[in-house]
């Protein structure tokens, strides 16, 4: 067992060497790339904090990660506060966004759950694609600057190779901290709610106020993914609210793995990695993507890592 | 003077549309003094425990627990105020360890759950407890093993682990030794019996094994239909009439 601790360390260190050098090894638009999947594999991350360790399957993620978006956006539009303190903002706002949402939706579970999740993620995007006045409706909100990351750090984050960096740094911090958690004592308790929450709340837990726990810092980050994604496309637009972005990290942590932490960012780098492939040959890209994924469901129900445990032979 | 009873129960009714699976049920269970309820398939052993441990609402009547009303309760609040529960039916985490089981409970008990930044497994608190735990039901050898995969006995035995880390005063199990072996069940009793002399565990538990229930109990109600037919040691009980003819004549294999 320790063997395979100190394997997974040395792999870990591995990648982030070649994430850290990774504007030297790749051409100019992999930098593009490489950023997209950090960026959505954290939101695919935070969802599956909620869907593989808490065991509720939300479709409405895109109203946390659409709500960072856009007071991402509105706050550099309109205010244009150091990068960090927008950030930060945007993730808090995502977070309350979450916290009215979860109270509702963590009275139900299974389908009921899912769906009360996509009727509230359909209200977010409606609110922000109607709301012309604030959010610009259809248009989105854009020709904001990109501002200094703290006061004083005069780094340029409009360069693609700073942006890219800025988001590794927060995106692998927060990884960090989601794994923390999972191996919490908080992240047992959630465990214990995904494999019964019957059990768990005659083990004296209160299993709504942690499901709402969850739920809350699950929004939080995929705020945080959010504000990093609208200032890298330099727009927020109502697209990144829609139950379709919601579909996403579902796809991208079935395909990863939701059992393993690092699967929905495996996940989120095969799927952005053939869409990139595939839309060089098609438009029709998703049709491609579907067979793909209907092959993985039935025969690697486990998703990609599952594979890799299997021929490694054993759990994790 | 008897003590205080741990648990009251008045007029307790529980109806699933017409029928009244527990129709005015009056019993109390003193501390310490292992107790049994018995009764036919189908009698409200099972609701009866649903509606103490909080798992449904009773339609009527009132549960006093260490003197406190505590009808209508929440299960995570019941448990946390003593009363634990094991189920007819396994109920236990198949994909967390052995230990991990138990630390569920722990980490309630302790106060922990708010605890995000710190790594469980390195929590010397958690660690001991639930080791210690494990080594009193024979399970230490199995700590690190994933729950799903133990045998149906060691299953039940991670159960009860669960039900003690709560820390209870007063333990319901509805059939421990259900699906047993007899070597099994010979072992369960054995561990109640012991924990009961010498924790500060009340046992009150369902059985369909009568060998088990005049073993352990020292005093036993008898449901029938949704009501007490007899109440008494199991002297008594055994030697009861009526019991005989509504219940025990049925069980002789």
């Amino acid at each position: 067992m320790t063997g395979r601790g100190a394997a997974r360390r040395v792999t870990l260190l591995a990648l982030l060497a070649v994430l850290a050098a990774w504007p030297w090894l790749a051409p100019y638009f992999a930098i593009f790339l490489m950023t997209e999947i950090l960026i959505l594999g954290l939101f695919a991350a935070s969802f599956n904090l909620l869907f593989g360790y808490t065991g509720l399957l939300s479709f409405g993620h895109a109203a946390y990660f659409g709500t960072g978006a856009y007071v991402a956006a509105l706050l550099l539009r309109d205010m244009a506060p150091p990068f960090l303190a927008v950030l930060a903002a945007a993730a808090v706002g995502a977070a309350v966004v979450a916290l009215v949402i979860g109270w509702f939706s963590v009275r139900l579970t299974e389908v009921y759950f899912a769906m009360l999740t996509l009727a509230f993620g359909m209200m977010v995007y409606a609110l922000v694609h109607q709301w012309r006045g604030l959010t610009g409706g259809s248009d989105g909100v854009a020709g904001f600057p990109l501002t200094a990351p703290l006061p004083g750090v005069a780094v340029n984050i409009a360069d693609p190779v700073n942006y890219y960096y800025l988001t590794l740094i927060l995106v692998a911090v927060s990884a960090y901290v989601l794994h923390r958690i999972t191996v919490s004592p908080f992240g047992l308790i959630l465990r214990s709610l995904r494999e019964n929450s019957e059990r768990a709340s005659f083990a004296g837990v209160p299993v709504r106020r942690y499901r709402l726990a969850a739920f809350v810092v699950s929004g939080l980050f995929s705020g945080l993914a959010g504000a990093l994604f609208a200032p890298f496309n330099r727009i927020a637009v109502p697209e990144m609210a829609h139950w379709t972005q919601s579909a996403e990290p579902v796809l991208m942590t079935i395909l990863g793995g939701s059992q393993y932490f690092f699967g929905p960012f495996l996940g989120a780098g095969v799927f952005l990695l053939l869409r990139q492939w595939i839309t060089s040959y098609t438009q029709e890209w998703m049709f491609f993507l579907g067979v793909i994924l209907a092959f993985l469901v039935v025969f690697l129900p486990r998703g990609l890592l599952g594979l890799f445990d299997r021929w490694l032979g054993g759990r994790s | 003077m008897r003590p205080p009873p741990l648990l009251d129960v008045r007029d307790l009714r529980r109806n699933f549309g017409s029928f009244a699976a527990v129709d005015g049920v009056t019993l109390s269970v003193q501390p310490g003094e292992v107790t049994a309820l018995i009764g036919a398939n189908g009698a409200g052993k099972t609701t009866f425990y649903n509606l103490i441990s909080g798992r449904l609402r009773p339609t009527g009547g009132s549960i006093f627990y260490r003197g406190r009303d505590i009808t209508g309760t929440p299960p995570h609040s019941i448990t946390r105020m003593g009363i634990a529960r094991s189920f007819q039916i396994t109920n236990i985490f198949d994909q967390l360890r052995v230990i991990e089981n138990v630390q569920v409970a722990l980490v309630i008990r302790q106060g922990k759950g708010t605890r995000w930044w710190r790594r469980a497994a390195r929590d010397e608190d958690l660690r001991l407890q639930a080791g210690e735990l494990l080594e009193r039901l024979g399970l230490s050898g199995l700590a690190m093993a994933r729950a799903g995969t133990l045998s149906h006995g060691d299953k039940r035995l991670v159960e009860l682990a669960i039900v003690l880390a709560t820390d209870p005063q007063l333990v319901l199990l509805d059939e421990p030794t259900a699906g047993m072996t007899p070597e099994e069940t010979h072992a369960v009793v054995d561990l109640i019996a012991r924990l009961a002399e010498t924790g500060p565990q009340t046992f009150f538990l369902t059985e369909h094994d009568m060998d088990v229930v005049f073993g352990l109990a020292r005093r036993v109600f008898v449901m029938h239909r949704g009501r007490l037919l007899a109440e008494g040691s199991p002297d008594e009980i055994r030697a009861n009439p009526e019991v005989r003819n509504a219940y025990l004549g049925e069980e002789v294999y």
